[in-house]
């Protein structure tokens, strides 16, 4: 096996599944719709009744709407690789001359640069609403890493449950108990108006420094701890979920 | 040349011994059916000779590789299709195949793609997405993603299950021309006259071993001899003449009565003799062995 044919072999998955992206329409509609529907109605219909510790709605919440976001993202990478399994194309690649690598890993490289591409669309979106970061180009490169790690480690866990999981409807359901988890979470309301069981659980969960540290370093702000604890949540996970992955693999395909 | 060769395979999965011991050699060209019923081990023997699972013991080799040491080289030379057709439904049926012979590292993926289409009579559906393509078509792209830079041995899990009578026809219509370019068949069925009628050679896999292998005359052999059937005319005949052959257990069926024979001349000619002495009045027949009679024997005496 030569490595030449390991890129042009991934090459070749990752252009099939971007296919599968760019012809369903709904996958778009609903990666993007969702988190910009809610962007729009806190900012118009609930933000004025929000208190956010003196910062802007749009400013405090597109963090959260981010990770909104690539969730229901991943929802759909998830799915995209449970038909594969289901239809049995995983046992045609596998009796082919492929490189192992690229069967998952053409999904993997699709799932990481289209969320990419909605992360930057609903930041653009959120710029024409008023969104006003003022973080420098380091600010922006360190977001831009937690961001994709995250997107990352999300990824991982979509293959897990694309593989694990015993039917298409049920394939994408992790990515909605997810978002529950962000709602948990510092990632719309400061924990500080939480009660103070549900404060104590959103402080220790990963949502809450992986918005955090997002929005801190967008607005220019000092990210503290929240941004070791944000990388380590998001490297722990992904590499928990990629081991998990491989052994799933290993016992479907 | 053989093209398949398997000694010994065995499997487990957790408590299940899914083959016990399956050996069975293929040649170059032909068209070789491994017929068992559900569960009979099919899809786990196919799957060790196509690298996707490894055997707990025994050896097999395909295009002379090792199927556990060799993997990419047998790889290269063999293509799978699974029970259900394996196809990308949001490409259309020309990206389909040009994926394919991308990954298979052809010279020229879109000239073969169009070469295989023209084969498989999918030239004018080639642009269209699959969501539009009948049964029947999605299962002749899947054959013709199969034959996508000629491999010498293709793998057919169950290739007519789910197909209704014309599609199946098609199918078979379709294998016995894919043999002509010399490619190696070797499929797995539970059709008893799939076999007898596609393939050169039939292994009987049951409960996890080869109970038999053979032409489909060989084993039609190994059946019950040839039975008489006799018509009569009307119901006084018919009972007469089961009188006559009590000792041959004749079974009655509307206005025939059927007799197992040992298949020799002198019983014939004893049953003839015995109805002639009676004066009655019947024609006969004799019936050949069915494969499903076959198939029946040998199961039954595999137990």
């Amino acid at each position: 096996m030569n490595v030449k044919y390991a890129i042009s072999d991934t090459a070749v998955m990752t252009g099939r599944v971007m296919k599968q992206i760019f012809r369903s329409l709904d996958t778009i509609i609903t990666v993007l719709f969702m988190p910009v529907a809610m962007l729009l109605a806190m900012n118009y219909v609930f933000g004025g009744a929000m208190d956010l510790g003196g910062v802007g709605t749009v400013d405090y919440m597109l963090a959260g709407i981010i990770m909104m976001c690539v969730l229901s993202g991943v929802a759909y990478t998830a799915y995209r690789i449970h038909v594969d399994v289901q239809k049995g194309l995983f046992e045609r690649f596998h009796s082919m001359p492929v490189a192992k690598s690229s069967i998952l890993g053409g999904h993997v490289l699709t799932s990481i640069v289209s969320n990419a591409v909605s992360v930057i669309a609903i930041i653009l979106i959120g710029l024409l609403i008023g969104f006003r970061p003022e973080a420098g180009a380091v600010g922006w490169l360190m977001a831009a890493l937690v961001i994709i790690l995250f997107i990352a480690a999300m990824t991982w866990v979509s293959v897990f449950f694309g593989l694990a999981m015993k039917s298409v409807e049920t394939a994408g359901v992790f990515a909605y108990l997810l978002i529950g988890l962000i709602f948990a979470s510092s990632s719309f309301v400061p924990t500080g108006s939480m009660p103070p069981a549900l404060a104590a659980f959103a402080l220790h969960q990963p949502m809450t420094p992986i918005a955090d540290s997002v929005r801190l370093l967008l607005l220019g702000e000092p990210p503290g701890n929240s941004l070791p604890i944000a990388l380590a949540w998001c490297i722990g996970i992904g590499a928990a979920f990629w081991a998990m992955s491989v052994k799933a693999y290993g016992r479907r395909a | 040349m053989t093209a398949v060769k398997a000694v010994g395979l065995r499997k487990s999965f957790k408590a299940q011994t899914v083959l016990k011991g399956v050996s069975l050699t293929v040649g170059q060209g032909e068209i070789f059916a491994l017929l068992g019923s559900n569960g009979a081990g099919k899809t786990t023997t196919i799957k060790i000779l196509a690298t996707l699972l490894r055997a707990d013991s025994g050896t097999a080799e395909v295009c002379g590789f090792d199927v556990a040491k060799q993997g990419r080289r047998v790889r290269e030379c063999i293509s799978l299709t699974g029970q259900f057709a394996a196809v990308d439904d949001i490409l259309t049926g020309r990206e389909n195949l040009i994926m394919i012979g991308r990954l298979r590292h052809l010279g020229d993926p879109k000239g073969e793609a169009d070469r295989q289409l023209g084969e498989f009579g999918l030239s004018d559906a080639a642009d269209k997405p699959l969501s539009t393509y009948s049964g029947g078509m999605r299962r002749r792209l899947d054959l013709a993603m199969s034959m996508m830079g000629s491999p010498r041995v293709i793998f057919l899990d169950e290739p007519t299950t789910g197909l209704d009578p014309q599609g199946r026809l098609a199918v078979w219509d379709t294998v016995r021309t894919m043999v002509e370019s010399g490619v190696t068949v070797f499929l797995t069925t539970q059709y008893l006259e799939e076999a007898d009628s596609l393939a050169d050679r039939i292994a009987i896999l049951h409960d996890g071993a080869i109970a038999a292998e053979g032409t489909a005359a060989e084993l039609k052999r190994l059946a019950p001899p040839p039975k008489l059937v006799l018509s009569f005319l009307e119901q006084g005949g018919m009972a007469q003449a089961a009188e006559a052959l009590a000792a041959y257990g004749p079974v009655p069926g509307a206005l025939t009565l059927t007799v197992a024979t040992d298949g020799s001349v002198n019983q014939t000619a004893e049953i003839m003799r015995r109805l002639e002495n009676a004066g009655i009045e019947a024609s006969f027949a004799q019936r050949p062995p069915t494969l499903e009679e076959a198939f029946l024997t040998i199961i039954k005496e595999a137990i």
